[in-house]
């Protein structure tokens, strides 16, 4: 599903992100990315999304080099991945409902689908009868959950997660990622970025860890025996 | 659920596409029109700025039309007068006077032997006295040509002009429409003021836009970066806002338009009291249905190429980061 090789990024003015960092995630597969704040795990997602470009070195989703790909084509691409962000990225001024339908509307489903799959999605991350609400009248899990909501309302095949689980308790957080194994289940692939090591260390999902911009381990970390290595 | 990422097609079949797309723009045009009305303060603004605006060029364009409709009238006040060469019989002049009447282009000819001539300067122009001490009459004999209607126009009567000064009894002819060529001329001036001023304030009302699109767009920075997020195109993001650019520029013409209107209706009764003294009948005109429509169409154009402009600048600046 996603794979880099010998990635690296250099953001102008010098500050290196990334150095040459290789990994693989397999298709339907949920897989944990750790590091200390700074270690180049947003730069990574930013990479994947299109958000930034290498500055070398070849990042392919679904065998589609990036490099190559027209910024025409970007939109459409971002279509197949839903985004989780910390800050949740929610228009303030606009219903729950409005919010998680906007994939939809941009991809252009009619309007009785659109409310068919919303009214889904947010049944899913258990928000079902807070369509007409504002984000300002939610708590913070709940504002999450919409996020979530959105994320997922075009069922993408990738998710990828940035810290969704910031802001929340433990036992909030936990919710969260039982959540994302749920679409993991049903065959989603799915990456997360995360500095809670309390809380992956209770799952049982592979977990690459960045160390100033390198992979440690790399492919060949599988499963939760290396958690430790921070 | 197909777990593949596709990159460049919609999950959606084509017609479906191709309906929902007619949809999208019906929808967003609406959505354009509510996103004004929820924010009445800074749009009316906007639209009375771009009424103002329009109303000037339109007014000049009334001020034209009308100056020409009235011009039009005094174009067959054109007569020639033919001055004799000295010396000429009376019989030759009178054989010269039955050559031009079969002129097809010529409805009158009026002849004025040389007494006639000197006893009307006599009258006319105060000099009598001083006449009566000259030996002989020094005034030639003139022949005054009233061409047809459909020669007076200022080009046919000096066609006509030249074709008569050929004719060997005649010195030379002039024409009495001089001053009409002068108006005429000043009326090309005005026009071509009009135009170049009308040129700066349609300049006006599209930077006057693309500025108003400008802050709409800072205003929902934080949205555009979200759609972008989600996978929008620029033609999707882009779209409301030039729908936005045009019904500023639809509204902003018919406020041209009944600005105009008030203006004529204002200065009819003035005019006509003016006109009345001369005994003239004129109308003011004002602008009629197809010149409303011409109006508001140059301004949604205006309002969809300010917007365009902006958008291009400003909304490619903005990518999520």
């Amino acid at each position: 599903m996603i794979h880099f090789e010998q990635v690296s990024k250099i953001y102008p003015g010098g500050q290196k992100a990334l150095s040459e960092v290789n990994f693989r995630l397999q298709q339907g597969e949920m897989a944990f990315l750790t590091g200390h704040s700074g270690a180049g795990k947003s730069t990574l997602l930013k990479l994947i999304t299109v958000i930034e470009r290498a500055s070398a070195g070849k990042v392919s989703i679904n065998g589609h080099d990036i490099a190559k790909l027209g910024k025409k084509h970007v939109p459409y691409l971002r279509r197949n991945i839903g985004m989780i962000f910390q800050n949740h990225h929610l228009l303030m001024d606009k219903s729950v409902f409005d919010n998680v339908a906007l994939p939809l509307v941009i991809e252009g489903f009619s309007h009785g689908e659109i409310r068919k799959r919303v009214a889904g999605a947010l049944d899913m991350v258990g928000l079902y009868g807070k369509e007409r609400h504002l984000p300002v009248m939610l708590s913070g899990g709940e504002q999450q959950r919409v996020g979530i909501a959105r994320a997922i309302v075009n069922k993408p095949p990738l998710l990828l997660a940035d810290e969704p689980t910031g802001n929340l308790d433990p036992k909030l957080s936990m919710d969260i990622l039982r959540l994302f194994e749920t679409f993991h289940d049903s065959g989603t692939s799915v990456l997360i970025a995360t500095h809670d090591l309390g809380l992956i260390a209770r799952m049982k999902y592979r977990t690459l860890t960045l160390r100033q911009g390198k992979m440690l381990g790399g492919d060949e970390i599988y499963s939760a025996d290396t958690q430790g290595q921070i | 659920m197909s777990n593949k990422v596709k990159i460049t097609a919609s999950k959606l079949p084509f017609t479906g596409r191709l309906v929902m797309f007619f949809v999208r723009h019906i929808q967003q045009a609406m959505a354009s029109i509510g996103e004004l009305w929820r924010n009445p303060v800074s749009s009316v603004m906007t639209m009375a700025v771009l009424g103002v605006s329009l109303s000037l060029p339109a007014a000049l364009q009334v001020l034209v039309k009308n100056a020409e409709n009235i011009t039009q009238s005094w174009n067959n006040a054109a007569e020639i007068s033919l001055f004799i060469n000295e010396g000429r019989s009376e019989q030759s002049i009178q054989s010269l006077i039955s050559r031009i009447n079969v002129y097809s282009e010529v409805d009158v000819v009026h002849y004025i032997n040389r007494d006639q001539a000197l006893e009307e300067f006599q009258r006319l122009s105060g000099f009598g006295e001083a006449l009566s001490y000259l030996d002989s009459n020094p005034l030639p004999a003139v022949v005054v040509v009233t061409p047809l209607a459909r020669h007076s126009s200022p080009e046919g009567a000096r066609k006509l002009l030249d074709k008569l000064e050929r004719e060997p009894e005649v010195s030379f002819g002039r024409l009495d429409i001089e001053w009409l060529e002068r108006l005429q001329a000043m009326v090309r001036l005005i026009e071509r003021t009009v135009l170049a001023i009308a040129a700066l304030l349609v300049l006006a009302v599209v930077l006057v836009i693309g500025n108003t699109i400008r802050l709409a767009i800072m205003n929902r920075r934080t949205e555009i970066e979200v759609m972008k997020l989600v996978g929008a195109t620029e033609a999707f993001i882009q779209r409301p806002f030039l729908y936005t650019g045009i019904w500023y520029g639809v509204i902003g013409g018919v406020l041209a338009w009944i600005i105009i209107n008030l203006l004529v209706w204002y200065l009819d009764s003035a005019l006509a009291e003016l006109l009345g003294l001369y005994g003239s009948q004129l109308q003011i005109q004002a602008l009629s249905m197809a010149e409303l429509v011409k109006l508001v169409l140059l301004a949604s154009f205006l309002g969809w190429l300010g917007s365009y402009l902006s958008v291009r600048q400003h909304l490619r600046a903005i990518e999520p980061s």
